[in-house]
């Protein structure tokens, strides 16, 4: 299988060669987010507010990351399932947020939005937390300090683990239907 | 039999172990479970990602870091002793207290939050603990025990079907909902079952089932060859290995039961992803 290196941010000359299938490996710089970051990044956005961080270029992963035992630069940080941002992602890329970092399916919308705006969905491996923390180099709070595990990070990663599973055209590598008749008479 | 009293420290000290144990040790009914799938996996991302979940559970446990970043919500089945007095605190103080110490001191994320809908302030060590007793006879406590993801909590569900339905509606509401799960919960799943009982009944005995090691089988023939049946055909629908495709879909189905009213055949399908964490012991 072979494995394209992609350093970040992500240029739309990247976006366009990333394909559904692609197996990458990621490096450079990621914000986190997730449920509660969402919320409020999506209200301040419905508000016409200013946000606490600039996600104009950005990659942001579906993340809360457990504690980083001393030494470790962070904590198991496997990705969370990201249909449950699916609400917030489209005024997100709107505002030109380019690559997202999670699991599991994406709703038309997202997809819709993600086509309009050049931007790509990576799926990690849901689970594989210990093993992907070790491409996480450092971590620092950026937004939301209060929401702990779910606050806004900056991470710094190399050679993290990914697939494009859905590229910026819209064509999408997640089996979200079954394949076969899965059982006689249903 | 004569009356134990145990120390509420000895159950604080048993509930906090576990909770670490087994959220860096995979048990080795999973660990088997992947290893097979990944030699029997018919797509090449599948093996991929099957190999990384392996090397996952290798380092977790070497570096007794948690397998998932989602280190769950407690959950423990009790049998309690009827002969059994706790000493210097009670059982349920005793448990949030074990819970509280393994996900403090173990670096395991707290992920409760207090009120469900208002609220939704984390408690920052994880408690409540979701705990069921039963009484039984005898002078010791049995704790089985879990950490439940919500990645596939989420994707769970009951329905109430009536007896009409028949074992073909069992089937037909279980696929369902594996199917509307998809690649959403972390496949390959263990897919925990709880038929019969009242609405809350099946919904236990289904958080139970997720809790049985995947290399055994329901006693009654009938619902292990259902177990075996469900299993297949959930494997061929094809979302594969973190659901980018393959033949590995899930890797246990377990199914209790419970006798139920004439009316009625419940039925609970608890989705678990493929770290199914638990462990037992007795005190």
């Amino acid at each position: 299988m072979s494995i394209k290196k992609i350093t970040l941010p992500l240029t739309d000359e990247i976006i366009r060669e990333l394909h559904a299938g692609d197996s990458v490996l990621i490096s450079g710089s990621v914000i986190t987010g997730r449920d509660a970051a969402h919320k409020r990044l999506y209200e301040l956005i419905e508000k016409g507010e200013p946000l606490p961080v600039d996600i104009n270029g950005e990659v942001i992963y579906y993340v809360g990351p457990a504690p980083a035992k001393p030494g470790h630069a962070v904590g198991p940080a496997g990705p969370t399932s990201s249909y449950r941002m699916d609400k917030y992602a489209p005024a997100l890329l709107d505002r030109g947020l380019k690559g997202m970092i999670g699991k599991g399916a994406r709703n038309a919308e997202v997809v819709a939005s993600m086509v309009k705006n050049g931007a790509v969905y990576f799926a990690a491996i849901g689970g594989a937390a210990a093993l992907i923390s070790r491409s996480i180099k450092s971590s620092e709070i950026l937004a939301y300090e209060d929401l702990g595990t779910e606050a806004i990070y900056r991470f710094q990663v190399e050679d993290f683990p990914a697939v494009v599973a859905i590229d910026s055209s819209g064509n999408s590598v997640l089996v979200t239907e079954p394949v076969k008749s899965v059982l006689h008479g249903h | 039999m004569d009356i134990r009293r145990i120390d509420a420290a000895e159950i604080t000290a048993a509930v906090k172990s576990l909770f670490m144990d087994m959220n860096y040790n995979i048990g080795s009914d999973i660990l088997k479970a992947l290893e097979s799938a990944k030699d029997n996996e018919t797509s090449e991302t599948g093996r991929s990602v099957l190999s990384q979940l392996i090397e996952n559970h290798k380092i977790a446990s070497s570096e007794e870091v948690p397998i998932c970043q989602d280190t769950g919500m407690a959950v423990l089945f009790v049998e309690y002793g009827d002969h059994v007095v706790i000493e210097n605190g009670s059982f349920e103080d005793a448990v949030r207290e074990g819970v509280r110490h393994a996900y403090i001191d173990g670096y395991l994320r707290k992920s409760v939050v207090t009120d469900p809908v208002f609220d939704r302030v984390n408690t920052k060590d994880n408690t409540p603990a979701v705990i069921y007793t039963e009484i039984v006879k005898g002078d010791k406590i049995k704790i089985l025990a879990g950490c439940k993801g919500f990645g596939s909590e989420n994707m769970s569900a009951i329905k109430m079907l009536t007896p009409s339905a028949g074992i073909e509606g069992v089937k037909k509401f279980i696929m369902d909902t594996v199917l509307y799960a998809g690649p959403n919960p972390c496949p390959p799943i263990v897919v925990g079952i709880g038929i019969g009982g009242t609405f809350e009944k099946a919904a236990m005995l289904a958080k139970k089932a997720t809790l049985r090691p995947i290399d055994t089988h329901n006693p009654d023939e009938r619902y292990a060859a259902l177990e075996d049946e469900l299993l297949e055909a959930i494997n061929r629908t094809g979302f594969g290995p973190a659901g980018l495709g393959g033949s590995t879909t899930a890797i246990g189905v377990n199914i209790e039961t419970f006798p139920t009213h004439i009316a009625g055949m419940p039925v609970a399908v608890n989705i678990c992803c493929h770290a199914a964490r638990h462990k037992e012991t007795e005190i």
